[in-house]
């Protein structure tokens, strides 16, 4: 794809950063539900409010002044508005016929404001992430107590959903594919499955970015694996990269990388959250307080992309962003030693 | 295509072929599994496979998955550190068993730990397997016998798919069985799926074909040698990739004769291994250790798998007619029954096993010098080992409870033996004129009590419990314990520490006020709060500030362990308690300072900003039947199916949502064994009618007046003679939201969900009150009196999930029969939890609508204590305890909401609309009076 090399090269060079939570920010607009609806959708037939992916449509406006934002923080990659962007989790909204085009106006949106900021800093290219979400169900585990056999989604139903997705994002535009905040390691075996096939059919590389999620002091996934478990479960398919996002801080994070950054040749992906929600489940980690743990990150060489997902904001990034241009990059195709 | 494969051998060719380091071939399930050169044999399980097990082909065709499953976890505890799942056989549907069990396997993680080999003929099988499992599993297994064009389609898919794969030493011409076709097969299969497939070479593992030997056939002399010297030659000549095969095969010829079976296993593994063989499908129960092989068994065996003559099967033959087989037995495992004594106390402790306690304790007995020795060494040496593992995150909660069960039977069996000592001991001081104080003392003796009003005990519970398990005497005054009677019973015990717990807003002021009284009289030991309403902010706010010495919030039974522990070492607890005033007094600023920043309405501004319902538009609906009924007792089994079990799990300290905390890998397994305990005592309450269920409640004409005020009419009551408003009027006096809202949001009071008198429009509203109570304390006594804190325990959690249930029953029964408005809903259990019906029940006390004075209101309605018999402490808690009482709205707009914080003025005007003092009123909304 266009612009892989220069991908590469940005990643042999320097740390990557990544922007920071979209939710956060959309949730400063306090959108109504007419806001969601906008014009178009005045008289859809269930409500809307909630659905962030369908202001790609309904307020386009805001979503570039994020990804704005974003890149005026210091980020080299934006991720698309589509983390729910799969018919398995619009049924939610009952909006599958919209798939396609929420996901490849959403990477038409990120590319405009990407491709304005590229322009200004030609030293400093900007690249654009379709993000590809888990949908709201889970391949690997069973909704009904019952009957631990059952399943709400098959294997083939995820990859469909995941192929319309990437297709539509590759598309509109994307650099890179980031499946992400990962919770059942087989939804993402679909994903890759369904790239896989696109990669075929297309007779193109795309660079995909993999990005699981440790939900607890576990140290596992939902679906119960741990770290390395999970790494070894996806490396069947080349990647760009692979790390961890959501969940937990920066801290906590910290031991989970330090496994798959000894394990893995590739480079490493973080986006933690601004620290473990208060007890009124919010997010208050300063900029500086996250950056600070992320020096952990740095001082250890255990990454390569860096970036922010709940809670964080432009000036998260901001502060990731000056931290993280004091470092070198993880040193890439390392060898993994194993005893 | 040719892009593709570049692409992919570029791949290959800079990052990892000169890598070498990362070939080794790298396996997961729930947990990884690497195999590198210098791993041992890798074991994989074979009897979950229909072909290899009798019993699991019987199973499965009977579909018992459950028992079939128990077969499978045998497996990997016995280390099997792959299992092998095949379903191949003519009367199972393959594919469907395939996917069943694997989903089921899946929800076991103790299973699913290990990787999964996938085994069938069939490609539809294997790759219906493929898709139900998350790991990196191993395809057993495909090969070239059907031809190229097909192995590349599987291969390719395989890889996708993201698994390992066996070939098979077979092609067009059939199965490799010489040294010559193995080695060829093994060569041209993996230049196509290394070259062409782009199948990373360690992810390769070979089935060379394990054949029998000593078959009395010439072309099978070599069978066995052939394999290890191609196993070799693969090894040699095909980089990173693995071997593997099915060792029983070679004994095939010797089936009913195990002692030789199992010599030639040990034999050809030895010899396989040494040449490379590094994966394969052992029977572990049917392998003799190779040093024990007596020597001419040895000589015999080896003679055969390495065809050293002409004659060596006829002389196994003959030597095999010597040996009696022998079939080796296998029972239950009680060989911990076997060990040391104090291993099988520690044992019985630790796993919760109470069976033969007695046993061990009276054996103890006997051999110590006094009965007191048996407490102070043996069962405390099994109870540390307990609070290690507890402290470590290595047991949980339920279990630890289930040691303490076993820990009070034992004490309590000694307790007679004890006491005769010391009367012993007392008559011989006595004639030896000695001072007779041999007071025992544990590690500490901690008071713990429900605050006045508050008749709330689980958490409390489950925290002395846990304590005594540390060795911390516990002196429990049980509920709703006045404040004097604590100070009393501190000062006569003695005690280290103060232990308070409430669940209900009042009782965080009886913790101040018992907080003043102990800093009034001079206390120093540490107080310690808990309970599901207390919260560090209080504890920092409003406690600490009243009592010099420590105070401190402890909410979970894991954390109340160390808390006491530093609060009472002596070398820790001074400057523990120094940390603690300051942690809390740190916490204490950064809370009133996070206050300050709230913006407030006044509450008249707040009433024009109240949430606005078009009344000639709303769908209001008359209700089927006004007035009051009366359930007397509801068959129990009826609320089984709307019990929440989430909070029951809280209760233990277990987080995460139900369903899915049973098979969380943490503490999956004991929510699963404390779920599967709380059937059991729910099953026999329900079915020996242990608990009565009872209920009453009303549905009334009502309207709103006064903004926030509900006036009941016609409401047909046989309490009060006479009242102010007229025999049959009431007022529900509701609490107004008063933070500033953003654009566009109102200020919600439960009085907005019902139409004010002035739109002339008939509105209605409804209140209850319902128990499954009754029975609750005599169950529970019954149990304690049994030295089994742990059931008892179990039953108040369960009596109270039944109440909560019994709620959500009744509230079912009222929007679809007795009030009617949503005759038609259908909505499963989930959703009831998830509150998605149409309109609410919110209960005072609760966040809608804070204020307990309300109860008060609803037991006139409807006559409650008289009718149901449920009663109202001064504290306003309900009693028995596992009760729920609150409001019905039916209004489409109704929601659940929180009131937050609110202003004095509003206090004023309540205490005027309730006619009651200014101070009382601060008193009873105390918690959510902003600063």
């Amino acid at each position: 794809m266009k612009n892989t090399s220069k991908l590469n090269q940005a990643l042999r060079d320097r740390i990557l950063i990544l922007d920071g939570a979209m939710g956060t920010m959309l949730q400063r607009y306090n959108f109504t539900e007419e806001d969601f609806r906008g014009e178009r959708f005045k008289d859809f037939h269930t409500s809307v409010k909630g659905n962030n992916d369908l202001l790609s449509i309904t307020q386009p406006k805001a979503i570039a002044e994020v990804h704005a934002k974003y890149f005026e923080a210091g980020a080299d990659i934006v991720e698309t508005n589509t983390f729910s962007g799969t018919t398995i989790a619009m049924a939610d909204y009952d909006m599958q016929d919209l798939v396609y085009e929420l996901n490849f106006e959403s990477a038409k949106i990120a590319r405009e404001v990407a491709k304005v900021f590229t322009k200004k800093e030609p030293h400093k290219p900007r690249f654009v992430a379709g993000a590809i979400g888990p949908t709201n169900k889970t391949a690997s585990m069973s909704p009904d107590v019952n009957d631990p056999g059952f399943r709400a989604v098959s294997f083939n139903e995820l990859r469909v959903a995941y192929k319309q997705q990437a297709e539509a994002l590759l598309d509109g535009g994307v650099d890179v594919l980031l499946i992400e905040t990962i919770f059942d390691t087989l939804n993402a075996k679909a994903a890759l499955f369904a790239i896989e096939e696109i990669k075929e059919e297309r007779q193109i590389d795309i660079p995909i970015m993999v990005s699981g999620t440790i939900t607890d002091a576990s140290g596992r996934t939902l679906s119960g694996q741990t770290a390395e478990a999970f790494l070894i479960s996806i490396s069947h398919i080349p990647l760009l990269s692979v790390g961890f996002n959501c969940a937990l801080g920066a801290k906590q994070l910290t031991p989970h990388l330090e496994v798959v950054s000894n394990r893995t040749d590739i480079a490493i992906s973080a986006y933690p959250n601004a620290g473990l929600p208060n007890a009124f489940g919010e997010y208050d980690e300063s900029p500086e307080q996250m950056a600070e743990q992320i020096r952990e990150y740095l001082d250890k060489k255990l990454i390569n992309i860096i970036g922010g997902c709940c809670g964080t904001t432009p000036p998260h990034i901001k502060a990731i962003a000056k931290i993280a241009s004091e470092y070198k990059p993880r040193p890439l195709n390392s060898p993994v030693l194993y005893v | 295509m040719s892009n593709i494969s570049e692409i992919k051998n570029s791949v290959l060719c800079s990052s990892e072929m000169n890598n070498t380091q990362n070939r080794v071939l790298k396996l997961s399930g729930l947990e990884p599994l690497i195999i590198t050169p210098q791993s041992n044999f890798i074991n994989v399980g074979e009897r979950t496979n229909v072909a290899g097990s009798r019993k699991f082909l019987r199973l499965i065709k009977e579909e018992k998955f459950e028992e079939a499953l128990a077969i499978a976890r045998d497996q990997v505890e016995n280390g099997a550190q792959i299992i092998d799942i095949n379903m191949d056989d003519g009367l199972i549907d393959g594919k469907a068993a395939m996917v069943r069990f694997l989903n089921l396997i899946v929800a076991e993680p103790d299973i699913a730990r290990v990787p999964i080999m996938i085994d069938s003929s069939k490609w539809e099988i294997i790759e219906a397997g493929l898709q139900v499992v998350q790991g990196k599993c191993i395809v057993n297994s495909i090969s070239l016998k059907e031809g190229e064009t097909e192995f590349i389609e599987n291969a390719r898919k395989i890889k996708r798919y993201g698994a390992a794969v066996i070939v098979m030493a077979f092609d067009e011409v059939g199965q490799a069985d010489n040294f010559n076709r193995r080695c060829e097969i093994s060569k041209r299969s993996y230049d196509i799926l290394v070259n062409s497939v782009g199948i990373k070479p360690e992810d390769i593992i070979f089935d060379l074909n394990i054949f029998p030997v000593a078959t009395g056939m010439e072309e099978h002399r070599k069978n066995a040698i052939d394999f290890i010297e191609a196993t070799r030659w693969v090894k040699e000549n095909l980089p990173y990739c693995s071997v593997s095969g099915g060792v029983s095969n070679v004994s095939f010829s010797f089936r009913g004769n195990n002692t030789v079976r199992e010599a030639m296993h040990s034999v050809f593994l030895y010899h396989a291994i040494k040449a490379g063989m590094n994966i394969g499908i052992v029977n572990p129960t049917m392998l003799e250790i190779y040093d024990d092989i007596p020597k001419n068994l040895l000589k015999h065996v080896e003679d055969v798998i390495f065809d050293r003559s002409d004659d060596a099967t006829e002389r196994l033959l003959e030597f095999a007619e010597t040996v009696v087989g022998q079939v080796k037995e296998n029972t239950v495992d009680l060989s911990w029954r076997m060990e040391p004594l104090q291993n099988r106390i520690t044992r019985a402790l630790v796993k919760g096993i109470d069976q033969y306690i007695i046993e061990d304790v009276e054996q103890a007995r006997q051999e110590a010098n006094a009965p007191i020795e048996v407490v102070e060494g043996n069962l405390m040496t099994g109870m540390n080992v307990v609070g290690d593992l507890f402290g470590s995150g290595k047991m949980f909660l339920p279990q630890v409870v289930k040691s303490a069960r076993v820990m009070k039977k034992a004490v309590a069996y000694l307790e007679p033996f004890i006491e005769a000592e010391k009367q012993k001991q007392l008559k011989q001081d006595l004639l030896t004129n000695k001072d007779a104080k041999v007071q025992q003392r544990g590690a500490g003796k901690i008071l713990m009590a429900t605050v006045k009003g508050d008749v709330h005990d689980i958490g409390k519970n489950i925290v002395s419990v846990v304590l005594a398990c540390n060795n911390y005497e516990i002196v429990d005054l049980g509920v709703m314990v006045p404040p004097e009677k604590i100070i009393a019973e501190a000062k006569a015990h003695n005690v280290d520490i103060i232990g308070l717990s409430g669940l209900i807003t009042p009782s965080l002021d009886e913790m101040v006020f018992i907080a003043k009284e102990m800093q009034r009289q001079n206390f120093e030991v540490p107080l310690m709060i808990g309970g599901a309403t207390t919260s560090k902010a209080h504890t920092a706010v409003k406690i600490d500030t009243e009592y010099k010495h420590a105070v401190v919030h402890v909410n979970d039974a894991s954390r109340a362990v160390t808390v006491v522990g530093d609060l009472l070492q002596k070398e820790k607890k001074d400057n523990y308690k120094k940390d603690l005033k300051a942690d809390y007094a740190v916490f204490r600023n950064n809370f009133l300072g996070r206050q300050r920043t709230k913006e407030y309405l006044s509450v008249k501004q707040a009433r024009t900003n109240k949430l606005k319902i078009d009344w000639n538009t709303s769908g209001i609906f008359k209700p089927r039947t006004l007035g009051i009924q009366k359930i007397e007792k509801l068959d129990l089994e009826l609320l089984r199916d709307y019990i929440d079990w989430s909070p029951f799990f809280r209760s233990w300290d277990l987080h995460g949502k139900f369903p899915q905390i049973l098979s969380d890998t943490v503490v999956g397994s004991q929510a699963t064994e404390l779920f599967n305990d709380a059937q059991v005592i729910l099953n026999k309450i329900i079915s020996e009618k242990l608990l009565t269920a009872k209920a009453i409640f009303g549905l009334f004409e009502a309207n709103t007046i006064n903004d926030d005020d509900i006036e009941l009419k016609n409401v047909v009551c046989s309490s009060v003679e006479e009242n102010s408003l007229g025999a049959d009027k009431f007022i529900f006096h509701t609490l107004r939201q008063q933070s500033k809202k953003a654009t566009g949001r109102p200020n919600v009071a439960l009085a907005d969900f019902i139409a004010p008198l002035n739109t002339g429009i008939q509105d209605y509203v409804g209140c209850f009150c319902v128990s499954t109570g009754f029975g609750t304390k005599e169950l529970a006594k019954k149990y304690e009196a049994e030295n089994d804190d742990y059931n008892s325990i179990m039953v108040k959690a369960i009596a109270d999930r039944l109440a909560e249930a019994f709620a959500e029953y009744l509230h079912k029964q009222v929007r679809t029969k007795h009030w009617g408005y949503a005759e038609n809903e259908t909505l499963t259990n989930e959703d009831l939890i998830k509150e998605s019906y149409k309109g609410i029940r919110p209960a005072p006390g609760y966040p809608a609508c804070p204020d307990h004075l309300e109860k008060l209101t609803i037991w006139e309605v409807l006559n409650v204590k008289e009718e149901i018999g449920v009663e109202l402490t001064e504290g306003l808690a309900m009693w028995p305890a596992a009760s729920v009482s609150g409001y019905y709205f039916g209004n489409p707009e109704a929601r659940y909401f929180g009131l937050g914080k609110i202003k004095e003025d509003q206090v004023k005007d309540f205490a005027n609309r309730r006619q009651i003092s200014e101070g009382k009123a601060l008193k009873w909304l105390a918690p959510n009076i902003a600063d």
